[in-house]
Order: C-alpha cells, then sequence, then structure tokens
C-alpha cells in the first residue's frame, strides 16, 4: 500500500487519500483503513466516508487533537496488510428483469445487439464492488459493469424512477434506493428494499461490500415482496468475515 | 406537555444536533444550523444540550403551549412575544398553558431556536429526532411544521427549576459584515496562487439562493488551475466548494455527503454559528488560520459554555 495523503478537511476532519483514480485496488486500501479504525475504536472518532480513493474521518477535537490522531492514522497506514485478505462479502439481490419492471431492457438489448436474455446474463453475472454509497441513501457507487452492455442515458431523464428499480447508466449500474428522478435506462426491479429507515440497518449494504443481483421470475418477486412487507425477508449474504 | 403549531413561520423544522454515523450510507446530516444558539437553549431550560428544539428561518411562527413549561429563545431575535407581552430572549421563561408565543420576521439574524424543558419528544431515528426534509425523514413525518400540528414534549417531574441558570449573554447578529476564519484544504492545491489570494483578500457577499444546505457566495471569481472536479469524496459542515463559477458555495447542515467540486478550505468550528445566522447581502471575509488555533478557540468556548451555562 502506498503512503496515503493527509489533507486537512478543516479543524473536525481528516482526509486521508491514497491515489487521484477510480481503480478497486485503491479502494480497497480506503475500506481496509476504515475497517482497521473501527476495530481500533480510537476515541475521539465521530464517522467515516469512504469514498472512491480517500476515506474523511469525522473527529471531536475536545477530545482527540488533530495531530495526534493523524500520527495515530499514519501508524495504522504502515501496518495495514493487502485488504485482498478479507473475505469478498456479497450480497445477493433478487431482480425481476425487463417487461413493466424494466422498460428499457429492450432498448439496452437492442443498442448492444444482444438478446434480453443475453442483457440479463450478463448483467447478473458479475459481482459490483461498492466504491461508495452517496447521492441518496444507500445509492452505491458499483464498478465492474461489463462493457458488453454499458448504455448511454436517456436523453429526457425521467422524472421519477420508482425505488427498487435497477438502471444502467453510461459505465454504471445501481439501484435506486428511492423515488427520485433520473436518467438510467431501467432494466427491471428488485422487491427488496435498499433502503428502509425503519429497519436496524437503514441500508442492506455497505462501501466495500459486493452486490450480485439474480434474476427472479413473477411468482417469485410477488412472494419477495410479500415476505418484504411482512418484514421477514432477508437477502442472502455470501462471505464476509463474520463482522 | 405539548405545543400546537398555530402558524409554522417562513420553514420552522424539530432539529437535533444532527444524524451522525450514517454519512457512510448516503444520509445528509442535518441537524441544527447555529450549534452555540442551540446549545445555550437547551441549557437554560436545564436540558442535556442535545435535546431536539425548534429552529425558525427569519420568520418565526406562533406556537400555543397545551400545558405549563418552561421554555428558552436564542439566536435571531424575531421580537417575540408571549400573548401580545414582549418576551426576552436568551433567558429562562415560564409560560403558562394556552398562552401564545408568537415570532415576527427576525430584525437580525437568520435563525431562532425555541427549547422547552424536557426536549421535544418526536421518535428518534438512526439515533436523531432532526427533520431531514430531503430524506423526509425525522422530525414530523421528516417535514417542516405545518400549521395545526401539536408537537410534543417530554413530561420531566423533577425540581430541576432550582438549579436553573436563568440567563445566557446575548450574541448579537446585527452586523453585515462578518470575517470567518478557515483553514486551507483539502483540494486548495486545484487553486493558483493568485485564486488562493482572492479567495482571501476579497469580499463576498451571500446571496438569496443560500438556504440550510449551504450558503453561495458571489464576488470576484476564485482562480483553478486546470479543473475543479475531482473525484467525489466526502465533505463536512464548513466546506467550502468552488464549482466552475469560481464563486464558493459553503457547505452547511443539510449538505449532501459526498461532492465533487474541488473544496479550498474550511470553515473553523466557533465560526460556522456566523454563517448559519448570515442573511442574504452580509458581506464575507476569509481570513487563514491554523488548526492549533482553531482547535484552541474550539475548546475555550467550550470550556466557557460548561462554567457559565452548565451549573449541575
Amino acid at each position: 500500500m502506498n503512503a496515503p495523503k493527509f489533507l486537512s478537511s478543516g479543524d473536525s476532519a481528516i482526509t486521508v487519500e491514497f491515489g487521484n483514480e477510480i481503480s478497486a485496488e485503491i479502494n480497497a486500501c480506503v475500506h481496509a483503513l476504515d475497517k482497521a479504525l473501527r476495530k481500533k475504536n480510537i476515541l475521539g472518532i465521530v464517522e467515516t466516508v469512504p469514498t472512491f480513493r480517500s476515506l474523511l474521518i469525522i473527529y471531536d477535537p475536545c477530545i482527540t487533537g488533530g495531530e495526534k490522531l493523524k500520527a495515530k492514522i499514519a501508524k495504522l497506514c504502515r501496518d495495514l496488510k493487502a485488504s485482498s485478505e478479507n473475505r469478498k462479502k456479497i450480497i445477493e439481490i433478487p431482480v425481476l428483469y425487463g417487461g413493466e419492471y424494466g422498460e428499457d431492457l429492450k432498448d439496452v438489448a437492442k443498442i448492444n445487439n444482444l438478446t434480453e436474455e443475453e442483457v440479463i446474463k450478463i448483467h447478473s453475472g458479475t459481482d459490483y464492488l461498492i466504491y461508495m454509497l452517496g447521492f441518496l441513501p444507500g445509492f452505491a457507487y458499483l464498478g465492474g459493469l461489463d462493457d458488453r452492455i454499458k448504455t448511454p442515458r436517456l436523453q429526457n431523464p425521467r422524472t421519477k424512477i420508482h425505488a427498487g428499480a435497477v438502471g444502467i447508466g453510461g459505465e454504471q449500474t445501481g439501484i435506486y434506493p428511492l423515488a427520485s428522478p433520473g436518467g438510467w435506462r431501467l432494466i427491471g426491479t428488485t422487491p427488496v428494499k435498499p433502503y428502509d429507515p425503519e429497519r436496524a440497518e437503514p441500508i442492506l449494504y455497505s462501501a466495500g461490500d459486493y452486490i450480485r443481483f439474480v434474476p427472479i421470475d413473477k411468482e417469485k418477486f410477488d412472494d419477495i415482496s410479500a415476505k418484504v412487507q411482512d418484514g421477514t425477508y432477508e437477502c442472502r449474504i455470501i462471505g464476509g468475515d463474520g463482522e | 406537555m405539548s405545543i400546537k403549531v398555530i402558524t409554522p413561520g417562513m420553514l420552522s423544522t424539530i432539529q437535533d444536533g444532527g444524524r451522525k454515523g450514517f454519512a457512510a450510507l448516503g444520509f445528509n446530516a442535518s441537524g441544527v444550523m447555529d450549534v452555540r444558539s442551540y446549545h445555550i437553549a437547551n441549557a437554560l431550560v436545564g436540558n442535556f444540550t442535545d435535546e431536539a428544539v425548534i429552529e425558525m428561518t427569519y420568520l418565526g411562527g406562533s406556537f400555543k403551549f397545551l400545558e405549563s413549561n418552561y421554555i428558552a429563545i436564542t439566536g435571531a431575535d424575531m421580537s417575540p412575544k408571549l400573548d401580545g407581552a414582549p418576551v426576552e430572549m436568551y433567558k429562562t421563561v415560564f409560560v403558562k398553558r394556552d398562552e401564545t408565543l408568537t415570532f415576527s420576521a427576525a430584525a437580525s439574524g437568520m435563525r431562532t431556536y425555541l427549547a422547552v424543558r424536557g426536549g421535544i419528544d418526536v421518535p428518534v431515528i438512526m439515533g436523531s429526532r432532526s427533520t431531514n426534509l430531503k430524506c423526509k425523514l425525522g422530525g414530523l413525518d421528516g417535514r417542516a411544521l405545518k400549521a395545526g400540528v401539536i408537537v410534543p414534549c417530554r413530561d420531566v417531574y423533577d425540581e430541576f427549576h432550582k438549579h436553573l441558570i436563568h440567563s445566557a449573554p446575548k450574541e448579537d447578529f446585527g452586523s453585515d459584515e462578518i470575517t470567518v476564519r478557515v483553514l486551507l484544504g483539502p483540494q486548495d492545491d486545484y487553486f493558483t496562487e493568485r485564486g488562493i489570494k482572492t479567495f482571501l483578500n476579497s469580499t463576498y457577499t451571500v446571496t438569496n439562493e443560500s438556504d440550510r444546505m449551504g450558503c453561495k457566495l458571489s464576488g470576484e471569481k476564485i482562480e483553478y488551475k486546470n479543473t475543479v472536479d475531482i473525484i467525489s469524496d466526502g465533505i463536512v459542515f464548513g466546506s467550502i466548494q468552488i464549482p466552475r463559477t469560481g464563486n464558493p458555495i459553503i457547505m452547511l447542515a443539510d449538505r449532501q455527503t459526498t461532492g465533487g467540486y474541488a473544496k479550498i478550505a474550511t470553515v473553523i468550528s466557533v465560526d460556522l454559528p456566523l454563517l448559519a445566522q448570515a442573511r442574504p447581502g452580509t458581506k464575507v471575509h476569509f481570513e487563514l488560520t491554523d488548526r492549533q488555533k482553531a482547535e484552541r478557540l474550539l475548546k475555550q468556548e467550550q470550556k466557557e459554555f460548561h462554567s457559565h451555562l452548565l451549573h449541575y
């Protein structure tokens, strides 16, 4: 791991920057430091915000001085091991693709000279790294979309996209956690709620986890929807290191 | 104890110290804009400093007390009147059942805080009672207060009034020119030397596009090297973004968690209330300081607060 840069974000925050590009390797350093800080439980740290290539660390300067904290973090960075040692945590998100649940699937197929089935197979055949969450609660910036299904955004964005919509926008793919305007092409809908403020864990996943989309049919969609309503549905989680 | 909203004013919301710990998931923190006035208001009614209060913006509302209680009003002076009689601010006030507290437009400053003994008792969602307008979360149904709604407050039975401090020094928000101290970074290296000089030496004006999310300034354009577009990273209360227009936007309580514009500097904590209370038209100067001084000022403020306002 390269020695990170320490940037000042005022008297109550430090930005630790590991590079200036979007790459899975740099992002892994961000999450490794985030995890290490959480394990270490340093007094005075209020919260952290992992992003593509840096970690924002917000602290209470009345509890810990900035310079002292910086020294502790620098030491932690030196001791960080390549995070590949941590087991990948994959969250399975069931998706009903196409039809009224993914109105733009046919266009995505057409633009890329594929059949709808092929698009589904490619889209659900990759585990997507969550680089960061932002923009909306639970909005995941995912990396790893296959070149074959990259599709330009709509020229006229929709004024409202329903919560749970799964879409492709340029080189990105993702889920709309709540209803929002947007220009992504919608290829499916998940019956699970990525965001539920009533749940103990309001967001289903964290930055650094992976998402795997699993194709389901209408019957399964209705079945899962009913369980989600009852609060009895739980997404399948593969791997992780048992935290 | 509860309060009936007769008229809500321009934008009145229930706020506390903010929803901390969820920025990593994309939740903006919300919370009060002027933390200093907020802490004082709670201290005056004997609350813990992080109890929920009502924050009013520029034009206050009117509120009927359905039970007797102690209240305190801090922040901008909206000429509060209790059943028509002027009420002192920065002072513990006893209100009787069925009395109505009415606020007018702020004579100076932007935001006024109304604290009640016991605190406002809306459900705690993700660790906070703050209204998050964007996510429709917290407060009363995630919205600004509306006419006719009842704001629940916690009942208190202790004999706290014996320990109450009764007044606090009043902060003056009357100045139309403020100086806020900053620390450079995190992306000051995106700007030319001339750009940094412009930032620190010229006068900016608060525009009326400012809100709880950010304070938008206009003035001399700040020169940047190649671009102000960065790979999105985390932002804090007080981050000063420079978008392509070259004019600063200072991120405040309802800021988004991450952003893609270079941040030239960050306002130090003790000066944030000045921005929360700055009205459109206010002139803003930026003054460079250092981390040690910023920390010292904050510690000093906390120390004074604890020794003068928290008596027990």
